[in-house]
C-alpha cells in the first residue's frame, strides 16, 4: 500500500479516537436535553468539576482549604492520605448525585413550566456558579490526574500494523480506553432507556410533563435521576480529558466542541451523539491533513463549526434527531 | 367515617351501584380573586358513570383538576376510599389509582401507541432497575403480565392496527382513544375523563360513547366525566352534577336534572338542542 494511504488511515483512526472524547461530552448534553428539553450549558463545567473532585479526593486535598485558612488563619491543605482510584471514583459519583439533588432543589423545582430559554439561562448561571465553586473547593492550579489509565503510544498496535503493512500506526492507549468506555456507556444507557421502568418514565417526562404526572411519574425524581446520570457521564468525560491534558479550567471549554457534535447528531439521539462526535473527530483530522497545508493549517479550530453550519442549513434536526414537523 | 350513607341503587340496565368511592366535601378553589369553584360537595359511587356538566367556564375542568391533584383547593377535602386525602401531588394521586385523560390530549407524541399505553402500567411495575435492565427473573414475568393486560386493552379499544405507529401521526379521534387506553392500562379505581368527546364528529362521538359504556360494563371501572354535549351526557351517565359559575346547581339522575328549573335556566334554556 502506498505510504500516503496508510498515513491517511492513521489520521482517520486518530480522528475516531479524538471523536470519542467529543462524543462523551456530547452524551451528557443529550441525556439532559432528552429528559427535560433543557440545553445544559453547564455540562462542560460539570465535567471539570467532576475531574477536580476526583483529583482532590484522590490526593487527599482538604476541600475549601483556602477559604478555611483565610477565615481561621490556619494552614491546612491536605489530609495527608491517598485515596485509591476506585474508591475516589465512587465518592465522586456520590458528589455528582448530591449536585443533581441540589440543582433540582434550588433551580429546576422553581422553574417548572417556564420557557426553555429561561431554563437555558439558568444553566448558564449554574455553569458560572459551579466553576467558581470548583475553584473555591479545590483551588485553581492545574492538576495531574492519574487514575491508572494506560498512557502513551500503544506498542502492540504499532508492531502489529508494522508487521502487516510495513508501517507502524501511532495510536494513543488512553484514546483506546476511552473508546471502549464510550461503547460500554452507550450500551448501558441504551438498555436503561429502552428496557427499564425508569427509562420509560424518563422518555415520558421528556415528551409531556402533564401526561407524565397523570400516569404517576414524579418529575422531581426523574430530574434528579437524569442529572445524576449526566453527572456520571461528565465524570467519565472529565476523567478522560483530564488524564490526557491535565485537569484545568480550560476543560470546561471542550463543551463548546460538543455543540457542533450535537448539531450533527441531533440533540435527542444517543447514537447520534456518538456518531456525530466520530464524524467531527475524523473530519477535522482529515481536513487538517489534506486541505490544511494548502490554506495555512490550524483548521481544527473552526472546521467543526463550519460543518455544523452546513448541517443547520440542510438538515437542522441532525442525522438522528427527531424530525421537526411544524403543523399549522 | 362518612356522614352520608351510600344510597345503593340499580341502574336502568340492571347494574348494582354500591359504596361511595369518592366524596368531594366543600371544595373551594380560587385563582387570585377569581372563584373557580365555590363550596361544592358531591360523591362518586363505586361502579357508576358520574358526569359533571355545565356551561363554559363553570369550573368543571377545575373540579377534575382538584380530584386528580393538579390543583390544590383553598378549602375543603377530597375523601377517597373512606379516607381523607391530604394535599398530594398529581403523580401520587395517580399512584393511588386515579387515572385521567386531558381535554387537550396529553400523550407522549414521540412514542408508539404501544409504548404510550405501557406507560400507563408504570405504577404497577415493582421490580428493581437491575433485574429490568438484565431482563431476568421477576422483571421478565412482570413485563409479560403487563404486556398481556395492555394488549387486552388495545384489543378492547380496537386500536390493534396502529399499535406501532408513533402517536404524533394519528388523527385527533384516535389520539383520544389512545389516551383512554393509557388511562385504562393503569387499571384505575377511578377514571377521570376531561371532555372525552370534545372536537369529535358524530361518528367518533358514538364510538367513544360506546367505549365508555363498555369500559364501565366490562371492567367495572368507576368513571367521572366532564362533557359539553348534553345529549351524550344524558345517554351515558348514571348521575349528573350540574355546575354554573363555580356553584353546584343540580345533582341527580339525568331525568331529575333535566326537570330541575335552575338547570333549565342556566343551561338547557340556552341549549340549541
Amino acid at each position: 500500500m502506498p505510504e500516503q494511504l496508510l498515513f491517511a488511515m492513521e489520521v482517520i483512526l486518530n480522528g475516531l479516537m479524538a471523536g470519542v472524547l467529543y462524543s462523551l461530552v456530547a452524551l451528557g448534553f443529550v441525556l439532559i436535553f432528552k429528559a427535560s428539553g433543557i440545553f445544559n450549558y453547564a455540562q462542560g463545567v460539570m465535567a471539570l468539576f467532576a475531574a477536580l473532585t476526583l483529583v482532590g479526593i484522590m490526593e487527599g486535598q482538604v476541600p475549601f482549604s483556602h477559604l478555611i485558612n483565610a477565615v481561621f488563619g490556619t494552614n491546612i491543605h491536605e489530609f495527608g492520605w491517598q485515596v485509591p482510584a476506585v474508591l475516589a471514583i465512587i465518592l465522586t459519583i456520590a458528589v455528582m448525585v448530591l449536585l443533581a439533588i441540589a440543582v433540582e432543589r434550588f433551580v429546576l423545582k422553581h422553574l417548572v413550566n417556564q420557557p426553555e430559554i429561561i431554563l437555558f439561562m439558568a444553566t448558564i448561571g449554574l455553569a458560572f456558579i459551579l466553576e467558581g465553586f470548583g475553584d473555591l473547593m479545590w483551588g485553581s492550579e492545574i492538576k495531574i490526574l492519574d487514575v491508572g489509565l494506560p498512557q502513551g503510544v500503544s506498542d502492540i498496535v504499532e508492531t502489529t500494523t508494522f508487521g502487516w503493512f510495513g508501517y507502524g500506526f501511532f495510536i494513543d492507549k488512553l484514546d483506546m480506553v476511552a473508546a471502549v468506555i464510550a461503547v460500554l456507556l452507550v450500551i448501558l444507557l441504551t438498555i436503561f432507556f429502552k428496557y427499564t421502568k425508569q427509562g420509560r418514565a424518563l422518555r415520558a417526562v421528556a415528551d409531556d410533563h402533564q401526561a407524565a404526572l397523570s400516569v404517576g411519574i414524579s418529575l422531581r425524581f426523574i430530574w434528579v435521576l437524569v442529572w445524576s446520570i449526566a453527572g456520571i457521564v461528565a465524570l467519565v468525560a472529565g476523567m478522560m480529558w483530564g488524564a490526557k491534558s491535565g485537569v484545568q479550567f480550560s476543560l470546561s471549554l471542550i463543551a463548546l466542541k460538543a455543540l457542533p457534535v450535537l448539531i450533527l447528531g441531533g440533540f435527542t439521539s444517543i447514537p447520534g451523539a456518538i456518531i456525530g462526535g466520530l464524524i467531527i473527530g475524523v473530519g477535522e483530522k482529515l481536513f487538517e491533513f489534506s486541505i490544511g497545508p494548502l490554506i495555512g493549517g490550524a483548521t481544527e479550530n473552526w472546521f467543526a463549526y463550519v460543518l455544523a453550519l452546513l448541517f443547520l442549513v440542510f438538515r437542522p434536526q441532525g442525522l438522528f434527531g427527531e424530525k421537526i414537523i411544524e403543523r399549522v | 367515617m362518612n356522614a352520608l350513607t351510600p344510597q345503593a341503587y340499580t341502574t336502568a340496565d340492571g347494574r348494582e351501584i354500591g359504596d361511595i368511592l369518592m366524596e368531594i366535601k366543600n371544595i373551594t378553589l380560587r385563582f387570585g380573586g377569581v372563584v373557580a369553584i365555590e363550596d361544592i360537595s358531591f360523591d362518586i359511587q363505586q361502579g357508576e358513570i358520574r358526569a359533571i356538566i355545565g356551561p363554559n367556564g363553570a369550573g368543571k375542568s377545575s373540579m377534575l383538576n382538584v380530584i386528580s391533584g393538579f390543583y390544590v383547593p383553598q378549602d375543603g377535602k377530597v375523601w377517597f376510599r373512606g379516607a381523607k386525602r391530604p394535599a398530594m401531588r398529581p403523580y401520587k394521586v395517580a399512584q393511588q389509582g386515579i387515572a385521567r385523560t386531558f381535554q387537550n390530549i396529553a400523550l407522549f407524541e414521540g412514542m408508539s401507541v404501544l409504548d404510550n399505553v405501557m406507560t400507563g402500567r408504570l405504577t404497577h411495575m415493582k421490580t428493581g432497575i437491575w433485574s429490568q435492565a438484565l431482563w431476568q427473573g421477576r422483571a421478565k414475568t412482570e413485563e409479560f403480565e403487563n404486556r398481556e393486560k395492555v394488549e387486552r386493552i388495545i384489543d378492547f379499544l380496537e386500536i390493534q392496527s396502529i399499535r406501532k405507529t408513533p402517536v404524533a401521526r394519528l388523527p385527533y379521534g384516535l389520539k383520544k382513544r389512545v389516551e383512554l387506553a393509557r388511562a385504562l392500562a393503569a387499571e384505575p379505581k377511578l377514571l377521570l375523563l376531561d371532555e372525552p368527546m370534545a372536537g369529535m364528529n358524530v361518528e367518533e362521538k358514538e364510538d367513544m360513547s360506546r367505549f365508555i359504556l363498555d369500559v364501565n360494563d366490562e371492567f367495572g371501572t368507576t368513571i367521572c366525566l366532564i362533557e359539553h354535549d348534553m345529549g351524550v351526557v344524558m345517554d351515558l351517565s348514571d348521575r349528573v352534577v350540574v355546575m354554573d359559575y363555580g356553584r353546584k346547581i343540580g345533582d341527580g339522575t339525568p331525568d331529575e336534572v333535566r326537570n330541575n328549573q335552575a338547570v333549565i335556566d342556566a343551561y338547557l334554556g340556552v341549549s340549541h338542542d
